[in-house]
């Protein structure tokens, strides 16, 4: 069992694709209410690791505990209510293309909650607007930008009101404004909601403007080799290619 | 020896001539003479300049890291000194930038058991997919009839209308010309008889039983089997797929259903359309040019089928519409993540529908002769 404060326990995680193993021996808790970034260098695994953790791959050994319990060892229909507790904003946004905004933020809202027809079309409307993109419910995917996509995408993953934010790559793709503008959001939503959020990223700006703590998976030893406060891996790394990784920007 | 080619005590200068997109130097004969010279061990050391006025390029930075390469096989030192900055801060980089091939994956010799090896174990992936995608369905298809399936019945909708009436002029155009050419064929034999009347027996038999149910399903195939896998296909790279899974959808239940059941639903009835379009088209000829009676050709089409004839070629087409469903939606669903595989998932989509088809009217003709329907 987790305690109370924490959010999600890695437990001596190990991921891999058939016989290749991409990481080993993971093991790591995020607390309740924190920023967590998932960091690493190319080809290290932190997408994979986000995809254990929201349930599109299975761990080759090893758990992840949610408060609900052991995710993978749940039966498939406690891990499809465990998953309506979180929110995933994909890289590209994935937005269900056939559909408008307004229609892809909708369908989460019917098919889990109660609410009426007119109480949706009010929540549709607040989280269009969070993300800045009010007036835009009848907009398909494809004519709007790649910035207000990713935007849509966090109006959708925040449809169900979720304990726990997942962020892939959020920054990727978009200008220094709209990512800083996105970063900002994160923070607001994270204060404003007590929403736990878990970033992959390998964005120094980002990682520093908003990380609280956070996880580096090496690709070359192909195990974590950094755990803590950003702001305490970035004075003391604990090991070179930590300091390397880190260092980049302030040099 | 190529005059930029010079051996002064025991350095080797090297000169490099004008470079550009449109004037284009001989960098082979530069590059040859300068090797004949390096491996003759004549010379200590290299010293390169650019020609007077010469501006530089690629060709130019190639041919230096291809003379200095073999000179380092051999210890000769390179002096870059001579050229313009920029070429020896680029020549410079291209020394520091030391891909890491340890990744890269060992090239194994081929040989005949390896490919064999290799076709077997792939062969055995492909039916461990398709049987499991055949079960998902299955249970997919249970949940829709215990009205536990989520999906969206716009969804299933817009599907019934691109697969059905969608189709309808394209079904129409194919099934009127083969039964016209099933008429033209059965009357160039028939005639030597005298027995013009046949053609009826034979367009409407061979139309309703097999061509109709074929063709339909074929076209099909090509239309809505290749557009099912591309659709799916396309979501799986924009992550659409994954979206669905995390917020607890199936995408079995979500996507795959419905196209399945606007394929099951539409396939019994597009060919029972196309049944009376090929009869029409027979009919056709058989009045205008065959010069039987309207009224005749239509007793004699009556007298030579039954119900059980039309049952089996829609009961066969409702069976074809299952094929290309599963081909085109399981290619789709199981796409990769790029737009190549995109692609070929369309491509196998539509090959292993076609595939599918004939083999199942294959299987058909024989039970059909067996149980003497």
């Amino acid at each position: 069992m987790l305690n109370p404060n924490t959010a999600i326990g890695i437990k001596d995680l190990t991921m891999a694709y058939g016989d290749f193993i991409i990481q080993r021996g993971l093991e790591f808790e995020i607390n309740k209410g924190e920023i967590f970034i998932i960091m690493g260098d190319s080809g290290s695994g932190k997408s994979t690791l986000l995809k254990h953790m929201i349930g599109l791959m299975k761990p080759k050994t090893g758990q992840i505990v949610y408060q609900a319990g052991d995710f993978w060892a749940a039966s498939e229909e406690e891990r499809k209510i465990a998953s309506q507790r979180f929110g995933v904003l994909y890289q590209s946004g994935a937005l269900w293309s056939s559909m408008t905004l307004a229609q892809n933020i909708r369908l989460p809202l019917v098919t889990y909650t109660n609410y009426s027809e007119s109480d949706i079309k009010d929540i549709i409307a607040l989280k269009l607007s969070l993300v800045g993109l009010a007036g835009f419910e009848d907009f398909y995917p494809s004519e709007i930008s790649g910035g207000m996509k990713k935007r849509a995408g966090l109006a959708r993953a925040m449809a169900l009101d979720p304990e726990i934010l997942f962020f892939d790559e959020p920054g990727a793709g978009l200008d220094p404004i709209s990512s800083k503008r996105l970063d900002d959001l994160i923070i607001e939503l994270r204060d404003g909601l007590g929403t736990t959020i878990v970033i992959v990223t390998h964005e120094l700006d980002s990682i520093f403007a908003i990380g609280d703590r956070g996880v580096f998976v090496d690709a070359d030893v192909k195990t974590q080799t950094a755990l803590g406060r950003i702001s305490d891996l970035r004075k003391s790394p604990p090991s070179p290619k930590v300091a390397e990784f880190l260092s980049r920007s302030s040099k | 020896m190529d005059e930029n080619v010079k051996i002064i005590g025991d350095t080797l200068h090297v000169v490099l001539p004008n470079s550009q997109h449109s004037v284009a130097f001989d960098s082979s004969l530069l590059k040859s003479e300068a090797e004949k010279v390096i491996s003759s061990g004549q010379i200590r050391s290299i010293k390169y300049a650019l020609a007077e006025g010469a501006q530089w390029n690629s060709l130019t930075l190639a041919t230096i890291k291809g003379i200095s390469g073999s000179a380092d096989s051999k210890n000769i030192p390179s002096d870059l000194s001579a050229l313009p900055v920029g070429v020896s801060k680029i020549l410079a980089l291209t020394k520091t930038t030391v891909i890491d091939d340890a990744g890269a994956s060992e090239t194994e010799p081929s040989n005949l058991f390896l490919v064999l090896g290799n076709m077997t174990l792939a062969a055995f992936d492909q039916a461990k997919e398709l049987s499991s995608f055949i079960g998902l369905s299955l249970s997919s298809f249970k949940r829709f009839f215990l009205g536990k399936a989520q999906y969206q019945r716009s969804d299933l909708m817009a599907f019934i209308q691109a697969t059905g009436p969608a189709a309808l002029v394209i079904v129409t155009v194919v099934n009127l010309l083969l039964g016209v050419i099933l008429a033209f064929m059965g009357a160039a034999q028939l005639k030597l008889f005298g027995a013009e009347i046949f053609v009826a027996d034979l367009v409407a038999l061979g139309h309703t039983r097999e061509i109709a149910p074929m063709m339909t399903a074929i076209i099909l195939a090509g239309r809505t089997g290749a557009a099912y896998a591309a659709q799916l296909g396309t979501m799986q790279v924009n992550e659409e797929i994954d979206a669905l899974k995390t917020f607890g959808f199936s995408p079995m239940d979500f996507l795959v259903l419905p196209r399945m059941l606007a394929l099951a639903i539409m396939m019994p009835l597009l060919v029972l359309y196309g049944d009376a379009v090929g009869i029409f088209g027979g009919f056709l000829i058989g009045t205008l040019m065959l010069d039987l009676g309207p009224i005749e050709y239509i007793t004699q089409t009556q007298n030579a089928i039954g119900l059980i004839d039309i049952m089996l070629g829609v009961f066969k087409g409702s069976i074809f519409g299952i094929l290309v469903a599963i081909t085109g939606c399981k290619e789709g669903i199981m796409s990769g993540r790029s737009a190549s595989a995109v692609g070929d998932a369309a491509t196998r989509a539509v090959v292993s529908g076609i595939v599918a088809i004939i083999l199942a009217t294959a299987i058909f003709a024989v039970l059909a002769s067996a149980l003497g329907i």
